[in-house]
């Protein structure tokens, strides 16, 4: 089976070979497009990934408080609603549910809405390592800080979040590739990434094997990417004594 | 903006509903027994010593690991139609994807199981005369998939959720049968409402079960 890779160098409209493989203005390439494709799926991972830190982290350390038994459950419940219900199904609910029965949701373009279902979704599983992180640190360093006179913001601030985030990074490292990889779900509701790519120019070109090569890579080159980022991270921020495995098992 | 929920009725769930989550249950016992099956060879050739084993398998596992599923369930639905020679049809591609895809994580579960059997056992096992074989499937095996219980049930939970990942290749599962009903009827919110809440109702009563069988067996350990 031959490849013709030449396939990216055509004009998407006229499917000429253009030289050079890169259109100019109205005039693109598949290659172009290739590019614009990974760039949407970067802008949904990395906006995804950040709904899911800050709302992950608040439910996280919501879990953690002392004396709230109601806001413990409210997390609780949190996690579990959105940890039971397929990925897709909440892309599904977020964008053709959500909008009709809030109205107010209806401006909202299906990217915010998409950001919002993973973010959401991975909210959940970073909960769950914000909470394992705060409750694996020795009951000390709570005490050592209400000893000092801090408040329970003022101890959860300087004492246990530093501590806390510093020792579940690996499985946030696992959790960050894991939202590059879900956001190939969006192809679902037409968001123009990587998978929608493929799908869809697999099928304009009849070249699907060459368009999926590409696309696979460019998959692995982000997952890459994120791995060394946060193992540099990880480096500059280790927690002497501290040692928490990196295999986080399930999740894709 | 009113809900009507009374399409759901017998007719509706036996003709859409059932056939779907037929097919994913299906799906999820098939490919967690082959996965089950596959991975433990896959893990015990990363920890065979043997480079020309355990390469080719670590290759196999991070290659399918880095890749989104739905790009592995489009690769698959593309490749063993033109590797055997005719096409197989949506439901056949996704079973044989499932296994091979789920073979890479429940390696990495298994490999772990076997790693957290302290070596004492294997030397015991080789001391009273077992080969190899022997020693694994009557000695290290059943404990590996024993203390490995609740993650590889955990992973099957997950796994049955990831199903309705075959929507990309159009298989009709439990999310399509939703789906199909939805259109069929022209009640496409209450369909979805309805998805959320049954595949949420399942994954909940199974991850509790789950919980509760990880508490009886941490203790007894």
């Amino acid at each position: 089976m031959a490849m013709d890779w030449v396939v990216f160098c055509k004009d998407t409209l006229s499917g000429d070979v253009v030289s050079g493989c890169l259109g100019h203005g109205r005039d693109i390439t598949y290659l172009n497009w290739l590019f614009t494709a990974w760039g949407w799926t970067v802008a949904v991972s990395l906006a995804a990934l950040t709904v899911a830190l800050v709302v992950g982290s608040a439910i996280g350390m919501i879990r953690t408080l002392p004396d709230k038994p109601w806001l413990v459950r409210l997390g609780n419940a949190w996690v579990e609603l959105f940890r039971n219900i397929p990925l897709l199904v909440q892309i599904f609910l977020w964008y053709f549910v959500v909008p009709a029965l809030i109205p107010s949701m209806k401006a909202f373009p299906p990217f915010i809405l998409v950001v919002l279902a993973l973010g959401l979704f991975t909210s959940a599983r970073i909960a769950e390592q914000v909470r394992a992180g705060i409750q694996a640190l020795p009951k000390g360093q709570r005490y050592a800080g209400m000893a000092l006179g801090f408040t329970t913001p003022q101890y959860y601030r300087y004492v246990l979040l530093p501590m806390a985030y510093r020792i579940i990074i690996p499985p946030l490292t696992s959790e960050s590739m894991n939202i590059f990889k879900n956001s190939a779900v969006a192809f679902a509701v037409s968001i123009p990434e990587l998978t929608q790519y493929a799908l869809q120019v697999g099928e304009e070109t009849a070249r699907p094997i060459e368009v999926y090569i590409a696309v696979t890579v460019l998959y692995a080159i982000s997952a890459l990417v994120i791995n060394r980022v946060f193992a540099h991270i990880e480096r500059r921020a280790r927690v002497p004594g501290f040692v928490s495995s990196g295999t986080g098992v399930g999740g894709h | 903006m009113n809900l009507d929920f009374s399409i759901f009725n017998w007719n509706l769930i036996q003709n859409f509903i059932l056939k779907g989550l037929w097919f994913s249950v299906m799906l999820t016992v098939v490919a967690t027994a082959g996965g089950v099956f596959f991975g433990t060879v896959l893990a015990l050739m990363r920890l065979s010593g043997q480079k020309w084993l355990d390469a080719p398998a670590a290759l196999y596992v991070n290659v399918m690991r880095s890749v989104p599923l739905v790009m592995v369930i489009l690769w698959f639905f593309l490749l063993v139609p033109l590797v055997i020679g005719r096409p197989i049809g949506a439901e056949y591609s996704a079973v044989v994807t499932f296994t091979a895809f789920e073979a890479a994580y429940f390696s990495e579960i298994m490999r772990a199981g076997i790693q957290s059997i302290p070596r004492g056992q294997v030397f015991a096992g080789q001391a009273v005369g077992m080969t190899y074989g022997q020693n694994m499937k009557l000695v290290i095996l059943p404990q590996a998939i024993r203390n490995m219980l609740p993650v590889l049930l955990t992973q099957t939970i997950i796994l049955f959720q990831d199903t309705s990942l075959v929507y990309a290749i159009g298989a009709y599962d439990l999310l399509k049968g939703f789906e199909t009903a939805g259109k069929t009827f022209g009640r496409p919110m209450e369909t979805y409402l309805m998805a959320a809440v049954v595949y949420f109702v399942i994954c909940f009563s199974l991850s509790a079960i789950v919980k509760r069988l990880h508490k009886k067996i941490a203790i007894i350990r």
